[in-house]
């Protein structure tokens, strides 16, 4: 019944062994201890396990580890290059967006595909984007602050470059 | 120059004496169930600070010394942490407190850097391990700050001045002409410098200190009282910081858990042989639960379906019925804590006397904490021992929780808490760990349990709902003279009025409860203030008064009505414009050493009967503040968080099930619901530290009821106020 299959992780072929039932989620946490990625609901409403497949955020708790296959999976412990901060991740820390830091992989994916659809969003395109993202501390408001600080780095970066 | 306790024990001096004294002075380590020369076996040399309680009690109830273990035995109770300085300079301090989102294990890191006159980042704080940190009640009340950074602090400022003393004996300089900066000790006259790590070099010395006097005035504090990022935050923008449910031990199985279909439901027929067959499965059954460990989760899930089972159920309350209830099923007169009932006596006559009067009663439903991290433990049995990692706010409990579970001794039972993703009063207890501690016990191998998001909403436990009534009078001056107030069921935190008022009578009356219940962030406090500032707006508009004059009328409390000026001056309170649906509100109180006031902006729609949180301003006064942004950080989440309580969280049941045991059923503040939140910092100096991160929450219900009831004219009597919007 378990068939072996590869996945592409963070630029990596990754091997997992996977049954009907087999969740990306599970896959990712449980096969290849990527435990960024987190459970939260199991149905999709909080957006804690999105991990973005081929750029687009994913809840990786209703996605199939089959259905991974022969996609870009990037999860959060691909986020940095070569120890480097992103500057979506640099921004949540300035802003201090997060208190527990549970959801704040999920907000951190979710707001990377965010930016590369819109690299200027206001306050109620970043609301919308972000709806499906619960943060139960609250800190929705350094959420957003930490989405434009984002959006200005990133922005300045490609101007230089 | 050492002091005699009744108890005939020998007590480090007072820090100010310290300089003056040879080091060489007497330490009764041992009287504090503490072998030195193991500790420093274990840790390395170099100087180790120990801080002990206040507690006369604690003290002679110590055991002999022999009976106590360096490291791998309890610690002793009446230590409230310590601090070593090893060789390499680096600073660990061990603390029993838990990091769940507060921020502390920076603020505390803060308070040490203060004291010690040493870099933030060579601070490392070791917190809520059963076996390396002191024994702590728990992280709840809004305690953290006003005791353990006291206590941080204290620990720290010792190490500095031994530091110093050390510094003085090597240059044969008295101690007083040398100055600690920045994890160096420099002699101002020569020039000479010497780092904290080489004066701890080849040093075992340890020193017990006591309680005492407060330290660095925050007027003077130079690290503390200042912003600094989350410590430890890089790990968690990377992902690369393991939550309980993170953890993975070598060979580990997955649990699962077959629990009851309703409340009180227990096993008339289980079988559990077909599971107990499959390859790799450990089964425990008890009267109501059947669990299993399992190679991968998708296993234990397979098991458990083998598993067969009928119920006997016994019928159960339901949300429908519960105010009823409660009240059908409060304590007689005898069973009241007459600590919270007080001037027992009749009010009648002061109610008849009034010009103004109401008689009113609100309702407080169930809510659930919904931490984003479920319940989650990770246990391990390794000769005789179990070692459990779990999300809780009282580790020591839960050892002792697991112990008495598994039949062992606490010195068999650690339990490690890693950084956890939140609790915010949800997490006192340790069934998760109990779990998972019965089955690695039984397997012989490492357990994994994770609740699922169904299973924390309905094998948790709630927020108490309640049921509150209120008589209240005043006079045409606007003067409050009759207060009577009975709280039934939620509970008696927030309960005492702050206003001045003649005659009052204040009861929390305990109650039977339909479902599991305890603590939550800032406990009833919310539910009281709710009641409260509700009735006093709709006094003030009885009265004809703006409701923020008609507080100033009532209230002497200077720190009180300092902060609820500077909500109002802050939120504009006295240029505020009404238009069609939007309305103006503002609560005050005060609570666990804080005084906070809330204005809110709302715009209400009653033909559609949508309600839009506009705006939200909160000051707020928790004495000296130790980490700006940090306490901004935690009043916003408190808004945010509050806000869903008070618009429409609650836990929906019917005999025995939870309804809306899920995200998609229990509607959670996201980001559409986010207001402008504004706060004004009270920074106040001359005071204490308070706790931060529970009072900020109480306020926004009724603020934002006030609002509703300014822009439609609704009065709202029930939380959540709107869970199916405004209705006319």
């Amino acid at each position: 019944m378990a068939t072996e299959i590869e996945l592409d992780i963070n630029g990596k072929r990754r091997a997992i062994h996977t049954e009907p039932d087999t969740t990306l989620l599970s896959a990712l946490r449980d096969q290849l201890d990527l435990t960024g990625t987190k459970y939260g609901c199991g149905e999709g409403q909080c957006a804690a396990c999105t991990v973005l497949m081929d750029g687009s955020p994913r809840r990786s708790c209703l996605t199939r580890a089959t259905t991974a296959a022969g996609k870009k999976i990037v999860t959060i412990e691909g986020v940095a290059q070569n120890g480097r901060l992103h500057p979506v991740q640099q921004a949540f820390l300035e802003e201090q967006a997060f208190q527990c830091g549970y959801c704040t992989p999920g907000m951190i994916l979710t707001a990377l595909a965010l930016l590369k659809s819109n690299p200027d969003p206001s306050d109620d395109e970043i609301a919308q984007f972000m709806e499906g993202n619960i943060c139960r501390c609250g800190t929705y408001p350094r959420i957003v602050a930490a989405i434009h600080r984002a959006a200005r780095m990133m922005r300045s970066s490609a101007h230089e470059s | 120059m050492s002091h005699k306790t009744e108890n005939g024990l020998t007590i480090e001096p007072e820090r100010y004496e310290l300089t003056s004294l040879p080091l060489s002075h007497p330490i009764p380590l041992r009287r504090l169930g503490i072998n030195r020369r193991q500790f420093f076996k274990r840790l390395g040399g170099g100087v180790a600070v120990f801080l002990v309680l206040r507690s006369g009690e604690a003290f002679s109830q110590q055991q002999p010394a022999q009976r106590r273990g360096a490291w791998r035995e309890p610690l002793p109770q009446n230590l409230g942490a310590w601090l070593h300085i090893a060789e390499s300079g680096a600073v660990t301090v061990y603390t029993g407190k838990a990091e769940m989102g507060q921020n502390i294990r920076t603020s505390l890191s803060q308070a040490v850097a203060e004291e010690l006159h040493a870099a933030l980042d060579s601070i490392r704080l070791v917190m809520a391990d059963t076996e390396l940190t002191p024994f702590d009640l728990g992280t709840f009340g809004s305690r953290t700050t006003p005791t353990m950074g006291l206590q941080l602090r204290r620990v720290a400022s010792v190490a500095r001045d031994m530091l110093i003393a050390l510094a003085g004996k090597q240059w044969g300089v008295n101690p007083k002409a040398l100055e600690a900066v920045n994890g160096e000790v420099r002699d101002p006259a020569t020039g000479r410098i010497v780092k904290y790590g080489d004066l701890a070099r080849g040093q075992e010395l340890a020193k017990a200190i006591v309680e005492a006097d407060p330290l660095t005035p925050p007027s003077q504090w130079t690290v503390a009282g200042k912003s600094v990022l989350k410590i430890n935050g890089v790990e968690f923008v990377t992902g690369a910081h393991r939550f309980s449910p993170d953890i993975k031990r070598p060979g580990m199985l997955y649990a699962k858990l077959l629990r009851p279909p309703s409340f009180g439901a227990e096993f008339s027929f289980v079988d559990v042989r077909d599971a107990q067959a499959e390859p790799g499965v450990t089964v425990i059954a008890g009267n109501d639960f059947v669990s299993v460990a399992a190679p991968t989760e998708q296993a234990a899930m397979r098991a458990l379906q083998k598993v067969r089972a009928q119920w006997k159920t016994t019928p159960q309350i339901s949300s429908r019925d519960l105010f009823r209830y409660l009240k059908e099923n409060a304590a007689t007169e005898s069973g009241h804590d007459a600590s919270f009932a007080r001037t027992l006596q009749s009010i009648q006559s002061s109610l008849d006397a009034a010009d103004h009067r109401l008689d009113q009663t609100y309702t407080v439903a169930y809510i659930a904490h919904a931490p984003l991290e479920t319940r989650a433990a990770v246990a391990e049995w390794e000769n005789g021992k179990i070692t459990v990692w779990t999300g809780t706010q009282r580790p020591f409990a839960v050892r002792d929780e697991v112990a008495q579970a598994l039949d062992l001794p606490k010195e068999s039972v650690r339990v490690i808490v890693p950084d956890t993703g939140g609790a915010f009063g949800g997490k006192h207890t340790g069934e998760a760990a109990v779990e998972a501690a019965r089955l690695a016990r039984a397997a012989g191998r490492p357990v994994k349990l994770v609740w699922t998001r169904e299973e924390e909403f309905t094998w948790a436990y709630f927020r108490p709902a309640g049921v509150i009534e209120i008589r209240s009078g005043a006079r045409k001056d606007g003067k409050l003279t009759a207060w009577e107030f009975h709280n039934y069921n939620s509970g008696a935190a927030g309960i005492r009025t702050p206003y001045e008022v003649s005659t009052e009578r204040i009861e929390f009356h305990p109650c039977q409860a339909p479902l599991r219940q305890g603590s939550y962030r800032c406990l009833a406090a919310t539910a009281n203030h709710f009641a409260r500032e509700s009735n006093m707006d709709d006094l003030a508009r009885l009265v004809g008064l703006d409701p923020l004059e008609f507080r100033r009328r009532n209230l002497e409390n200077q720190r009180l009505l300092a902060v609820l000026e500077a909500s109002a001056r802050s939120f504009g309170w006295s240029d505020r414009k009404r238009s069609p649906g939007r309305g103006f509100g503002l609560a005050c109180g005060t609570e666990k050493g804080g005084y906070v006031a809330t204005c809110a902006e709302v715009q209400a729609d009653r033909s559609s009967g949508a309600v839009k949180v506009v705006r939200v301003v909160t000051a707020f006064d928790c004495g000296a503040i130790v980490n700006p942004e940090g306490l901004k950080n935690q009043i916003q989440g408190a808004t945010m968080m509050g806000l869903g309580g008070a618009l429409f969280e609650a836990i929906e049941f019917e005999n025995g099930r939870i309804l809306n045991n899920r995200f998609s059923r229990y509607r959670l503040p996201r980001f559409s619901d986010m207001p402008r939140i504004e706060v004004a910092l009270v920074d106040r100096k001359d005071q204490p530290s308070a706790g931060a991160g529970e009072a900020p929450i109480m306020c926004v219900a009724p603020a934002i009821r006030n609002a509703i009831l300014d822009a439609t004219g609704i009065r709202l009597f029930s939380l959540p106020m709107v869970p199916h919007g405004l209705k006319a």
